[in-house]
């Protein structure tokens, strides 16, 4: 690990201010950007904290939502959305071991994009509305990619504001290694209609599958989603599973957390 | 009888230090002065170097000195400690293992140069500005490939990439052929023995220290053998006498053989402590690990089973290629070989058997020992093709292994060794009662009714344990003797510390080793204290792996406290005016035999070191005895494994319901202990069988180099397991009676898990699923469920 200063700001407002400066990278729960930068693969010249930011923390509930704090860690949100939003919590107490969920943050995991990662899968079949230090962006337009979102230089996860479900259930299932999804499927159903989220499976990182949630629009049960083609192409392969393994698993797993969903 | 001598599940004393923080691991030695090293590793696979441009680096802030190959005149490779000889008569090919690299690197992790610097970041940060012009050289990777006509070569002064062709026994081979000509059923298997990382708990790390009023240098290294690796390096690397050499290997976290070997690092401390008149400490990352520790297993090939109508085993011929890696490991040459070759009548009595073992260089790390040591990679092979034959012959598979097993003993093997105890049909029959085979047809039914294709496999397995006669593995290529050593010093008011050869790094030798000795002379094992570890005030031993530690260093405890005790008891006739035949030991007292009139063990030591009534004119005082044992035949733990799966068929994933090992060790001298022995050996053979992969991409890069994406198991991939071991057949040669416990479950688990995965996709109509290779991840089973 390369030296670096290290900040850590009270306020939303220093943060913006210590964020401003060149080589300057947030550090959220930093349960990726750390390994990164002992594996001397990121280097920042400064680190700013955004968890001793007291407004970034906590979960809050409002009829029919939920917001959670950019820098709540999962371990808060296994406990405290488990009343409101029983799905999103058992997700989160699913990231990881118990260290990673005392420190990793839902902020930072949104941020990072990792393709396999759980959160980005509820955000985005739960549609909810992720508020940065500048705007708000809608889930359907906040992830880009592999590691890529809306998000601009500098700017700031404050919290993402969830519309709470009907019924909703997420299901993963987990790389042998790392336990991150090999596909993990999020699957929720509101007044409007479900929505599906699979992260884990895909190149493009998080995707709703819309077709999924036709067939659920017309009959929320149980079903084979035989009838569906999941193509193999833009799948991820890797010596944990090949693409044709993760497009049938995305089957499996959905059918998985419809049941779950309806448990 | 002291209630915690032998056969007594005492606690491990051990413990205590390790689960409080106490433990003094070799990264806790700090030297005053010390300085730091780090080595710059090859990124590539294979490379030709064209320069190294140090001049930046060493103008970095903290650096000491720079050092590359060209540094080190004077210092030698590193030695290889096993001479295979092929099946033409030839010696193996031996290449040179540099401490830096010269003039190539060999596998990605090769290490090219090392800093030297005040900080171990610095060290780093001045690595990083090295620069190295390398020419791009094509990986040797695929072991058959590497063998072909005008492949690319690993080390250009061999004459290709093949290490040796070895056939055992080569007199054999055109009968075993004649017996596969005729035999009335063949069973063929191609299968993979998966390359697997060590990864103990501890990563390697090495201190250098050397003090040049004396010329005395000390190593502190994490190792499993420090005589081994005092001599190895005193004698063939650095030029060091021994005399002048001390090597200390302290508290060790979990080796499972990959501590046994003598690394580059631990000369390369040692050297430039000498340069820099300076300790010089390393400390391996995981990641450095990844790239660095010898790996274990690899091998490719095909196992063939020649059967008579009745089932009766006729022959067996395999043909194996053995990963090397990019050099020869410490003892990698014996692993394929002889440690392999000699266990491949398994408990079963095949007259004729040939194993040839192609072992070949490739651009990948090196390969030696791992928990087990070519004996799971027999067992799988074996026990695979049994099961395979039973469903190609329609006979079930414990009835086929009965059929053959080897009932009477002492038994010669067609390869080599002499079996000298043991009861297989035992060890089976206690399995199938515990695993309640009978039960089986109803919980898979419940399974099927689950959705869940549920599968029973059994594997049996045999291990030579307790390596071995000195005289015999000299003929067979060792570089060393393999006998043990011990010191029993009695101290002046009773209290014992005992200096063995054997080392503990997790075997709970301090436990168990006192057991043996307080048991021996009827006193509390607390007043028993083990040393080991340190050669400076340790007799020579050859250290700990292979199960070896109480079948060899016990036995030579035993010969020491044996005449301590014969030596106590002239003191103690002396004492009490009668003769020494009259006198016995029991529960720590000296009494005259008939008589009421006694002496007690305190009384005798203190007689012994404060000699004011005392034979001094016929007998020494003190009381101090040192004894070496060279075991006259190796140890044969044996035993039966049963493994019960459910398999998702829409995941492909794989669930342990239940997994039953009957072992048979022998006699027990800590049965909490062995049962934990057997755990953790279970746990890395299901590891192996399910999760753990090794994996280099076309270029040769380590795809499989951290945690993220290497498997180890966890808690909750395992089952409860359910361990036996009540069949004991005591060894017939060794003063204890024991056998060795520490590989076994490493070894049997692997089939055990494949032969169940495989049942339950049988039995649910994947007749086309005839085997899959380990791991049996989900993605694979799926994949073989689907292969149509």
């Amino acid at each position: 690990m390369h030296d670096f200063e290290f900040v850590k700001p009270a306020t939303l407002a220093e943060a913006v201010a210590a964020l401003g400066a060149e080589g300057a990278q947030a550090l959220a729960g930093g349960m990726t950007l750390l390994p990164a930068m002992k594996q001397r693969l990121a280097a920042p010249e400064r680190l700013v904290s955004l968890t001793g930011i007291a407004d970034l923390r906590g979960v809050t509930p409002a009829p029919g939502r939920l917001r959670i704090g950019g820098a709540t860690p999962h371990a808060v949100v296994a406990r405290a959305a488990a009343a409101h939003y029983p799905a999103l919590a058992r997700l989160a107490g699913q990231i990881g071991d118990p260290a990673v969920r005392n420190r990793g943050t839902i902020g930072g995991s949104l941020a990072n994009n990792d393709p396999s990662a759980c959160y980005p899968a509820a955000v985005l079949a739960s549609g909810a509305t992720i508020h940065t230090d500048r705007r708000q962006i809608a889930a359907d337009d906040y992830f880009q990619g592999m590691f890529a979102t809306a998000l601009d230089e500098g700017e700031v996860i404050t919290a993402v504001d969830f519309p709470v479900p009907q019924v909703a259930a997420y299901v993963k299932f987990a790389q042998p290694a790392s336990r991150f999804a090999l596909v993990g499927v999020f699957v929720a159903k509101f007044a409007e209609g479900a929505r599906v989220a699979v992260t884990g499976a895909s190149e493009e990182g998080v995707y709703r599958w819309t077709e999924a949630e036709e067939a659920l629009n017309t009959h929320f049960a149980p079903t084979e989603f035989s009838h569906l083609d999941v193509p193999a192409d833009g799948m991820i392969a890797d010596l944990h599973g090949g693409a044709d393994y993760r497009a049938h698993l995305v089957k499996v797993i959905a059918r998985r957390a419809v049941i779950a969903a309806l448990g | 009888m002291p209630k915690d001598g032998i056969g007594a599940s005492s606690k491990r004393r051990e413990d205590v230090r390790f689960l409080t923080g106490r433990g003094r691991y070799t990264d806790d030695i700090n030297l005053r002065g010390q300085a730091h090293v780090h080595f710059l590793r090859s990124d590539i696979a294979h490379g030709r170097i064209r320069s190294i441009d140090t001049a930046a680096a060493a103008a970095m802030p903290g650096v000491l000195r720079i050092f590359t190959a060209a540094d080190l005149a004077g210092v030698g490779g590193i030695p290889c400690g096993w001479q295979v000889t092929d099946r033409f008569g030839k010696p193996m090919q031996e290449p040179k293992h540099p401490v830096l690299a010269e003039g190539k690197v060999r596998h990605v992790g090769d290490p090219i140069a090392a800093v030297v610097a005040e900080t171990a970041e610095q060290a780093r940060d001045a690595a990083e500005a090295i620069v190295v012009d390398i020419e791009d050289l094509p990986a040797v990777l695929d072991m058959r490939a590497a063998l072909a006509e005008g492949a690319p070569k690993v080390h250009d002064d061999l004459t290709g990439n093949l290490c040796y062709d070895w056939g055992f026994v080569e007199e054999n081979r055109e009968a075993v052929n004649a017996a596969f000509a005729t035999a009335h059923h063949v069973t063929t298997l191609d299968l993979v023995n998966n390359r697997l990382v060590a990864n103990p708990m501890e990563p390697r790390v090495a201190v250098g220290d050397y003090d040049f009023a004396t010329d005395h240098h000390t190593l502190y290294t994490t190792s499993q053998n420090p005589h081994v690796i005092r001599l190895l390096m005193g004698a063939f690397v650095l030029g060091i006498p021994e005399h002048r050499l001390r090597v200390v290997a302290p508290d060790v976290g979990g080796g499972f053989g990959s501590k046994i070997y003598h690394y580059a690092e631990e000369a390369f401390v040692t050297f430039a402590a000498k340069a820099l008149r300076r300790p010089v400490k390393w400390t391996a990352s995981r990641s450095e690990a990844f790239i660095s520790d010898a790996q274990g297993r690899d091998h490719v090939g095909r196992i063939e089973l020649a059967l008579d109508a009745e089932g009766n085993f006729l022959a067996l011929r395999t043909e194996t290629y053995a990963n090397m890696g990019a050099y020869l490991s410490t003892f990698a040459p014996s692993i394929p070989t002889w440690l392999h070759g000699t266990l491949m009548a398994g408990n079963y009595r095949t007259p004729l058997i040939y194993v040839n073992v192609k072992a070949v260089f490739t651009n990948t790390v090196p390969v030696d020992a791992y928990r087990g040591a070519g004996r799971p990679e027999a067992t799988f092979q074996l026990e695979r093709v049994i099961d395979k034959a039973a469903r190609e012959i329609g006979m079930d598979p414990v009835e086929l292994r009965r059929r053959n097993f080897v009932t009477e003993f002492p038994y010669q093997t067609p390869v080599a060794v002499v079996y000298d105890t043991g009861d297989y049909n035992a060890t089976l029959d206690r399995l199938l009662q515990i695993a309640d085979r009978e039960g089986f047809e109803a919980r898979r039914l419940d399974s099927a009714h689950h959705g869940r294709l549920r599968g029973f496999g059994i594997a049996h397995y045999i291990e030579a344990c307790g390596i071995a006669p000195s005289n015999l593995v000299g003929q067979l290529g060792a570089r060393a003797g393999l006998y043990e050593s011990a010191t029993v010093r009695v101290n002046a008011t009773g209290s014992i510390s005992v200096f063995t050869g054997s080392h503990s790094h997790g075997q709970g030798h301090e436990t168990t080793f006192a057991q043996v000795v307080a048991d021996m002379i009827g006193i509390p094992a607390a007043q028993v204290d083990i040393v080991h570890g340190d050669t400076s005030n340790t007799p020579m031993g050859m250290g700990t792996y292979g199960s070896r530690s109480l079948a060899v260093g016990g036995s030579a405890l035993v010969k020491a406290t044996t005449k301590i005790v014969n030596k106590a008891k002239k003191i103690a006739a002396h004492l009490l005016e009668a003769a020494e035949a009259d006198i016995e030991l029991k529960d720590g007292k000296f009494a005259v035999a008939g008589t009421d009139r006694s002496v007690d063990w305190g009384a005798v030591c203190l007689a012994a070191y404060v000699p004011h009534n005392y034979p001094l004119e016929s007998l020494e005082p003190g009381l101090e005895e040192t004894a070496f044992y060279d075991p006259s035949n190796f140890t044969y733990p044996a035993g039966a494994y049963a493994c019960e799966v459910e398999v998702d068929p829409e995941t492909g994933k794989v669930t342990i319901c239940r997994f039953v090992a009957a072992d048979d060790f022998g006699n027990v001298v800590n049965p909490m202990i062995v049962e934990g022995q057997v755990h953790g050996g279970l746990a890395q053979g299901i590891g192996q069988a399910l999760l753990e992969n090794c994996v280099y991409d076309g270029n040769g890069q380590l795809l499989s180099g951290s945690f993220m994406d290497y498997a180890m198991p966890r808690a909750d991939d395992l089952p409860f397991y359910e361990v036996d071991h009540s069949c004991a057949t005591p060894c017939t040669h060794n003063p204890l009676g024991v056998k060795g416990c520490g590989e076994a479950g490493a070894i049997g688990s692997p089939p055990a898990v494949v032969n169940a995965v495989v049942d339950a996709l049988q039995r649910a109509g994947y007749a086309h699923v005839t085997h899959i290779d380990m791991p049996l991840t989900p993605a694979r089973v799926w994949a073989a469920m689907h292969a149509n």
